[in-house]
């Protein structure tokens, strides 16, 4: 069986990849799961300087999901590559960087220094909803949208992934415009924006008001975006948005992801990516099926 | 070893109204969890709720441990209908510990309502330090462990919002006039404490008033209970925190409240 999957140049041994944000710098799921065995790990959001992110209360259950509004805390570039890399860099899988910015210029920097410290590729975070300034402007703004990406690309080597918000009109607009700016490849979906609200209190239940919504609650969403995605661009697609089983992942691989991110299903089950992983390999040799391409896009619409 | 572990449930016992005694046998080896220290328990394996629930340890009896808890929510409804033979999945012991008593101190703990949860197991290892204990609720149904506590050869101080027991009014005015009664100079207390947040507050002004230095263990909605969503951090003197992994135990004069 051939669990490989090519994103572009970028080349994985298996299809299962966390989601930035919801795996940390990996260390603390290295007690649980060898990290070995991942696809990739996408790190926590880093910008140039340490961020402090948003007050608390920060995160709030919903049915099937939860909210958040985090607001992008990281202890900043300099720190990551000091303490958190040369940790990461132990393991046999790919490390991928999700970088965010105030402005173009700082994304650029991000990746000039993330590519000098020898990082495998770079995912462009523009679709946080939970900072004012800088992240969703670029995701939800086409023509500041395309401007980063281009300028980005001229600037790196590494295979730059964008990452695209479901808090726009029209995704697909999105997805042909990061492929045209040069974007090797796109992931979808971030959270979506929402709120939440404590009758007895009247407030908000997240200090920021509104949050990113994840979890099996936007699942059906999600794929329903991958798929209209994948029908509009090129370039390969990881697949994320509620991703808690194996079943779910292969949704998003027939609906026309190459490779697929599995976040909120972290923090309920430290096991979760490789549980994920076992069973995509036994649906794979229960359907005789030889290699992730046999499966990916092949909904029948 | 594992963090991750099942366990079966033994008593799942309703002690007064919404209030439950969670008896579990953890069907792996488990770390020995220490008075602070939580577990994240997932009330059923379904996708609503979703995440697993913190609780800090009761008691710990060897192999075996409880956790006292209210019904709250939809989680802990779930949780309070779990029958004895029932597996559970859980992660921990988590997070970090009150600190062990350095001997020239004196030791008050502090709890309200059901604050008490972790403080009984703190008093099952520091009773031979001859702790003080100040305990408060609303009423005195809900005053639970008194009968351990005085077992434990520790006799409480007690307050009630109702005056039902003890003296009527919160546990930290009561604990205000012992101090004041104390002459000068005072024996070096350290609180130990655990309760709801107004509690918590007024206690750390008390700790202010008096310069004494203490520990709380403090409570918060969590996502991971590892350190990785940031989603329950505490404003601190140095910044934000997570409650799940520099905590839930700091010290008084450190958390910063809003």
């Amino acid at each position: 069986m051939n669990l490989t999957t090519n994103l572009g140049k970028l080349k994985l041994k298996n299809p299962v990849m966390t989601a930035s944000g919801t795996f940390g710098y990996g260390k603390e799921y290295s007690e649980f799961i060898d990290l070995n065995n991942l696809g990739a790990i996408v790190v926590k959001g880093i910008s140039l300087k340490p961020m402090k992110g948003n007050p608390d209360p920060r995160i709030c259950e919903t049915p099937c999901g939860m909210l958040n509004a985090i607001g992008l805390q990281n202890a900043g570039l300099k720190e990551f590559i000091k303490q958190q890399l040369p940790y990461l860099r132990n393991f046999n899988t790919k490390i991928i960087v999700n970088i965010l910015g105030t402005s173009i210029n700082e994304y650029i920097e991000l990746a000039e220094n993330l590519e000098a410290a020898g990082v495998d590729a770079i995912e462009l975070n523009v679709s946080c909803p939970n900072v004012k300034k800088g992240g969703i402007v670029f995701g939800t703004d086409i023509k500041i949208f395309e401007e980063l990406i281009r300028d980005v690309r001229r600037r790196t080597r590494l295979p730059l992934i964008t990452k695209l918000s479901p808090n726009t009109a029209d995704i697909k607009l999105f997805a042909k415009a990061a492929e045209d700016a040069g974007s090797d490849i796109i992931s979808l979906i971030n959270t979506i924006t929402g709120m939440s609200i404590n009758i007895k209190t009247r407030r908000s239940r997240l200090a920021n008001i509104t949050g990113g919504l994840s979890g099996p609650a936007i699942r059906p969403v999600a794929v329903r975006m991958v798929w209209e995605c994948f029908k509009t661009v090129k370039v390969p697609i990881i697949g994320m948005g509620g991703i808690i089983s194996a079943e779910d992942a292969i949704e998003f691989i027939l609906a026309g992801a190459s490779a697929v991110a599995v976040g909120t299903a972290n923090f309920v089950n430290p096991i979760a990516t490789l549980d994920i992983l076992e069973g995509i390999k036994s649906f794979m040799s229960g359907n005789n099926i030889k290699s992730l391409k046999e499966l990916t896009g092949t909904v029948k619409c | 070893m594992s963090r991750l572990f099942k366990a079966s449930v033994i008593e799942n016992r309703q002690v007064i109204k919404n209030h439950f005694l969670l008896t579990l046998h953890p069907l792996d080896n488990i770390g020995k969890p220490r008075p602070g220290n939580f577990f994240m328990i997932s009330v059923d394996n379904c996708l609503d709720p979703l995440l697993k629930r913190p609780f800090s340890i009761h008691r710990w009896l060897g192999r075996d441990f409880q956790i006292l808890y209210r019904v709250a929510g939809k989680g802990t409804s779930i949780l309070s209908n779990r029958k004895p033979g029932d597996t559970l999945e859980i992660i921990g012991p988590l997070g970090n510990a009150f600190p062990s008593l350095r001997s020239n101190n004196k030791i008050i703990m502090v709890a309200g309502g059901l604050g008490i949860a972790p403080i009984l197991g703190l008093a099952e290892t520091i009773n031979k330090y001859r702790p003080l204990c100040f305990y408060g609720a609303r009423t005195h149904e809900e005053l639970l462990c008194i009968d351990e506590l005085i077992s434990l050869g520790i006799e409480p101080v007690i307050s009630t919002d109702d005056g039902s027991l003890g003296e009527k009014g919160n546990i930290v005015d009561v604990l205000k006039k012992y101090l004041s009664s104390q002459l000068p100079p005072p024996p070096r207390f350290c609180l130990y404490a655990c309760g709801p947040g107004p509690m918590l507050i007024a206690l750390s002004d008390l700790a202010k008033t008096f310069n004494l230095k203490g520990y709380i263990a403090l409570e918060q909605n969590m996502a991971c209970g590892l350190g990785t969503c940031l989603g329950c951090v505490v404003n601190t003197t140095d910044g934000y925190k997570r409650v799940c992994r520099e905590g839930p135990v700091f010290p008084i004069n450190e958390v910063i409240w809003e």
